[in-house]
């Protein structure tokens, strides 16, 4: 028996930390890229959204993985969006009930988690199998990941697009062109493509500092 | 028992179902009153915000005692009819033929005069967008606006819902030299309109700028009866 492992073994952790770098979700199994260029126009949503998702994938793989031996192989697909959606309602619900002001700045990106194709993913290729910590752990790794590219995406962004990070105002007044300056606020940077771009640029450096991800 | 049977696998949907609604159910009933109560401090807030007040979501309601001092309801006429202003549902009044629409206003009493605040519901890019707007009691210079949305764009449409925007808005005039009704434009860069009626639109949202547009021009054209009235009472006291 197994049970006698500790509950962060290297077996364990790897489950927290692989995610986050050689299988990423974004960068290396190309999961979640929608909500991603979605949500990272500006820094603030891009980090409440990473948050958000790392609790419903933690959750809904835990409740897979304890349904796992009961669920009837031919609705698993079924089960499994009953589930998200049954947890993602349940947060909204309680957000909006006990946390209005933070609920009303996810708005739309809470229905949106239902259809982020990572935490499905995820109970398909991990939950199904696997014991309900380790299954926590892969997706608390997993929406970490997912979260780590979209910070990163989101900083570029609200960087280059409004001049702004965390919505503080980062580039001197004095440098616009509207006050005689050289610098202009990338208006690119804030629609869809650029995210796209962004994303491919991160994928791009990790490629090339990390060998093994290469496909022939 | 084989859990690839039929049996099984309808049994476990329905179960499942049943139990997942149950839940959900149970959870919405118990959360709808502090929801609700949520929905209503927020409408204080948001008028209160329209004439530049701000305040949190726990003395809102205190604030909103003291400073809003009488709130009526309306018709397109400028005739006061019955009705709670605070409890008008915009939604449900723009189903109505336009002569038939209650109409709501809140006058507010600050240091600085009293202020008339109307409220307003328009269409986004993604689904509603609404706010207040107040004005100085020459019914024509706006003294504040706030607006607010359900599901615009992070980042492009919902930056209407910012005081950046917002704060456009003050000192903005709806009525031209001659008395005509103009209202505001939300002027995209290549757009031209005297400066005093005119804000500037969000790069990135132009669907929502412009529905904010219209929604000023139909919402705030409503009261053109009134406001006219209440500026002659003004005159003459």
């Amino acid at each position: 028996m197994s049970d006698k492992e500790p509950l962060f073994s290297k077996k364990n952790l790897k489950l927290l930390s692989d995610p986050l770098n050689s299988s990423n979700p974004i960068t290396v199994q190309v999961l979640g890229i929608c909500s991603a260029l979605a949500v990272t126009a500006h820094l603030k949503p891009a980090v409440v959204m990473s948050i958000s998702v790392m609790i419903v994938t933690g959750f809904s793989n835990v409740i897979i993985s304890l349904l796992r031996n009961t669920i009837p192989n031919r609705i698993r697909i079924i089960v499994q969006l009953v589930v998200i959606a049954a947890l993602v309602i349940l947060v909204d619900q309680l957000l909006k009930a006990f946390v209005y002001d933070v609920s009303k700045q996810l708005s739309v990106f809470v229905g949106l988690i239902i259809t982020n194709c990572i935490i499905m993913g995820r109970l398909e290729a991990f939950a199904l199998g696997n014991k309900p910590w380790p299954a926590f752990l892969d997706g608390i790794g997993n929406g970490a990941g997912y979260g780590a590219i979209l910070v990163i995406v989101g900083f570029f962004r609200e960087l280059f697009g409004a001049g702004s990070i965390w919505g503080f105002h980062v580039i001197p007044q004095s440098w616009y062109i509207a006050n005689g300056g050289f610098y202009s606020n990338n208006g690119m940077m804030i629609l869809p493509p650029m995210a796209l771009v962004t994303v491919g640029v991160i994928i791009w450096v990790q490629r090339s500092r990390n060998r093994k991800l290469i496909e022939d | 028992m084989d859990k690839n049977s039929n049996v099984y696998t309808f049994i476990y949907a329905s179960v499942m179902v049943i139990l997942v609604a149950a839940i959900l159910s149970l959870a919405a009933l118990n959360l709808k009153p502090f929801q609700n109560r949520n929905i209503e401090i927020e409408k204080k807030q948001n008028i209160l915000a329209s004439v530049n007040v701000q305040t949190t979501a726990l003395n809102a309601e205190k604030v909103y005692a003291e400073k809003v001092i009488k709130s009526f309801v309306v018709n397109t006429k400028g005739e006061t009819v019955d009705g709670d202003a605070f409890t008008v549902d915009l939604k449900e009044e723009h189903e109505q033929p336009a002569d038939k629409q209650l109409l709501p206003v809140f006058e507010c009493k600050l240091d600085n005069g009293i202020k008339f605040i109307v409220p307003m519901r328009g269409t986004g890019l993604w689904g509603p967008i609404w706010g207040y707007v107040s004005f100085d009691s020459d019914m024509n210079t706006i003294y504040g606006a706030s607006f607010d949305h359900q599901g615009e764009t992070p980042g492009l449409g919902a930056e209407i819902a910012t005081k950046a925007f917002q704060a456009q808005f003050k000192g903005k005039q709806i009525y031209d030299a001659q008395g005509k009704f103009v209202s505001i434009t939300v002027a995209k860069s290549n757009e031209t309109a005297p400066e005093n009626h005119k804000v500037d639109a969000i790069s990135g949202g132009t669907i929502t700028s412009k529905g904010l547009q219209k929604m000023l021009k139909v919402d705030l054209g409503k009261y053109n009866a009134f406001f006219k009235k209440q500026k002659n009472l003004e005159g003459n006291e």
